[in-house]
């Protein structure tokens, strides 16, 4: 997992739910970047077309609610975003974005759209460039810190199965 | 040291004693996953070097089948032929199915103490029988189906109280509305909800799954109802292997504990767009261009016959399209012996066999801009029944028949006088 990364910063509100990150008439393929030509489309029409490798989304509370549909974190992947940081997280959006290495940070930003963004994730820091602000944000539980390290669910898998080796 | 019932049922699968906030890895009673969630599970599933473990698992297709075009046909094609590969026995076919949550509890995959996890959101409906039941991804989905364990950070817990006696036309869809209403669509985030109380005792097993079903849309993780002699009547016959009912104990620790009183519920309805938005479907009144009933939240033989009742004898309104939609075969095949579906048809309803379809604006139903539906789904999100710009309603059944004949929202009393 790298530890640091940023972009500019996509600002949502409040309870975005899994239908406006990912319209379930999209829900055919699960190929990252077919679907991230979808995403936000309802909302944010202009998300998908503009969206730069190593963006972040920032949202408010409640972010991912809705559906378990893991289309959704594939979309935000498949689009380049590199983290979504949030007030809070809906548990199964969280769990899917850990799962397969989307890093999601709980922090309050004040942030403007398109601001620069920058996250260290070994120092817990999202740095503001456009504004100086700096917000610390507290570590993951040793168990989600060792998935994420690993690069997720599935290689952990792996390696607790033992089929690491013949790769 | 006393437990909730979300710590006593991950304790007893962890092998270990754990409390709220613990990150554990506990073993799986059963998975399951639908048309939606299955593919890329199959495709993780693939790079583990194992066989699954196919006694866990169990696949059913209702989201978008029958196939409503060819990407979905594909889908559906690419569980069918995993089934086949890995002799998958619990596949459930159209034709002998129906939507994925009322048949895991109709072919007695759930039961009290189990820990069961499924790749939909409404896996949490289990929860009505006593079981510990969350929804997860696909990617974990896969890892279950290889190792049969999961990781879980055990919950904390809030307890909601409901005692009296309910109202006429008032249902369980409008106590957990209400219980929405009051705590918002994160007001149990990350948490486990047990509902109890005398009126949830006096509730059928049928009302409490719509119960529990919901527990999501209040970010539950789970939403756990204890279980009684109706849960074991219910179990008679079909339930697979044995089963211990599990309790809370009686001082163990919840984050916030809600008393309701039955009397001061009533019909009510969530407005777009979240189901929070919770007001007396006496003062909605707005037109509406559809009614919905169905789905895993309401779409059971129980709920059709409320429907029933209140449509018998009337028409639907000629400004709206109903759409019936049966949870799955066996209330197909009830709703049939009983007579409703004449009762649908006469009215003027449109009915289909068991789908997920229209719930989550996937096919047969989706609205056009402009458009309102009042439903029994569970969710009322922006576009969730098709375009942006429709609305969507969310009611019991009384509410959403009674409003199929008034031509706008009411209070089922508008119309049955
Ligand atoms: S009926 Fe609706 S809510 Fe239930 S599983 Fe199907 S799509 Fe999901």
């Amino acid at each position: 997992m790298k530890s640091h990364f940023g972009g500019k910063a996509w600002v949502f509100g409040d309870n975005v739910d899994t239908d406006q990150i990912i319209p379930a008439e999209y829900l055919v393929t699960m190929n990252s970047a077919e679907l991230a030509k979808h995403a936000f489309v309802k909302v944010m029409p202009e998300f998908p077309v503009n969206v730069k490798e190593g963006d972040v989304i920032v949202a408010g509370r409640n972010f991912g609610c809705g559906s378990s549909r893991e289309h959704a974190p594939r979309a935000l992947m498949g689009a380049g975003v590199s983290c979504v940081i949030a007030e809070s997280f809906a548990r199964i959006f969280f769990r899917n974005a850990i799962n397969i290495g989307l890093p999601v940070i709980e922090a309050t930003l004040e942030v403007d759209q398109g601001d620069d963004i920058e996250v260290d994730v070994s120092k817990g820091v999202v740095r503001n460039d456009s504004s100086g602000k700096e917000t610390t944000f507290a570590s993951y539980p040793p168990f989600v810190m060792m998935l994420m390290e690993k690069g997720g669910l599935v290689p952990y898998t792996k390696e607790r199965l033992g089929c690491t080796r013949s790769e | 040291m006393a437990k909730t019932m979300a710590e006593k049922i991950l304790s007893a699968k962890a092998r270990k004693d754990v409390r709220a906030g613990e990150i554990v890895e506990a073993e799986v009673d059963y998975v399951m996953v639908n048309d939606i969630t299955a593919p890329a599970a199959f495709d993780e599933f693939e790079g583990f070097c194992t066989p699954p473990l196919e006694k866990k698992m169990v696949l059913i297709p209702d989201h978008y089948v029958p196939n409503k075009d060819v990407a979905s046909a594909i889908q559906a094609k690419k569980m069918r032929d995993f089934a086949s590969k890995y002799k998958i026995r619990n596949y459930f076919e159209i034709g002998s199915g129906g939507v994925c949550h009322q048949l895991m509890i109709e072919k007695g995959f759930v039961a009290p103490g189990r820990l069961i996890v499924g790749a939909d959101s409404h896996t949490c409906s289990y929860g009505a029988m006593g079981a510990f039941a969350t929804g997860i991804g696909s990617t974990e989905a896969a890892t279950v189906f290889a190792r049969g364990v999961l990781w879980f950070k055990v919950p904390e817990s809030m307890k909601f109280e409901v005692n009296g006696q309910l109202g006429r036309h008032v249902s369980g869809k409008d106590i957990i509305l209400t219980i929405i209403g009051d705590i918002g669509v994160e007001g149990a985030l990350y948490q486990s909800m047990e509902v109890v109380g005398d009126t949830i005792s006096a509730l059928p097993v049928s009302e409490r799954v719509t119960i529990s079903n919901m527990g999501i849309e209040a970010g539950a993780k789970a939403c756990i109802i204890p279980p009684d002699a109706k849960v074991d009547d219910y179990l008679k016959g079909r339930v697979r292997d044995t089963y211990e009912k599990v309790y809370a104990d009686k001082d163990a620790e919840y984050s916030d504990i809600r008393k309701y009183d039955a009397k001061d519920i009533v019909p009510v309805v969530a407005k777009p767009f979240l189901p929070s938005n919770v007001a007396p479907a006496s003062e909605v009144g707005v037109t509406i261009d559809q009614a919905y009933l169905g789905s895993c939240t309401n779409g059971r033989i129980e709920d059709l016959r409320v429907a029933a009742a209140i449509l018998k004898g009337k028409k639907v309104h000629e400004g709206v399209r109903m759409i019936v939609v049966p949870a799955s075969k066996d209330v197909f095949d009830k709703a049939m012996e009983e007579g409703l579906f004449k009762i649908f048809s006469d009215a003027g309803a449109f009915i289909s066999g068991p789908t997920c379809g229209a719930c989550l604006g996937g096919y047969m139903g989706v609205l056009a801009p402009g458009e309102r539906c009042v439903s029994t789904t569970n969710r009322n999100f922006i576009g969730r029944m098709g375009h942006m710009e429709s609305e969507v309603y969310l009611a019991g059944p009384a509410v959403v028949a009674a409003s199929a004949v008034a031509g706008r929202i009411v209070d089922p009393s508008e119309v049955t006088g």
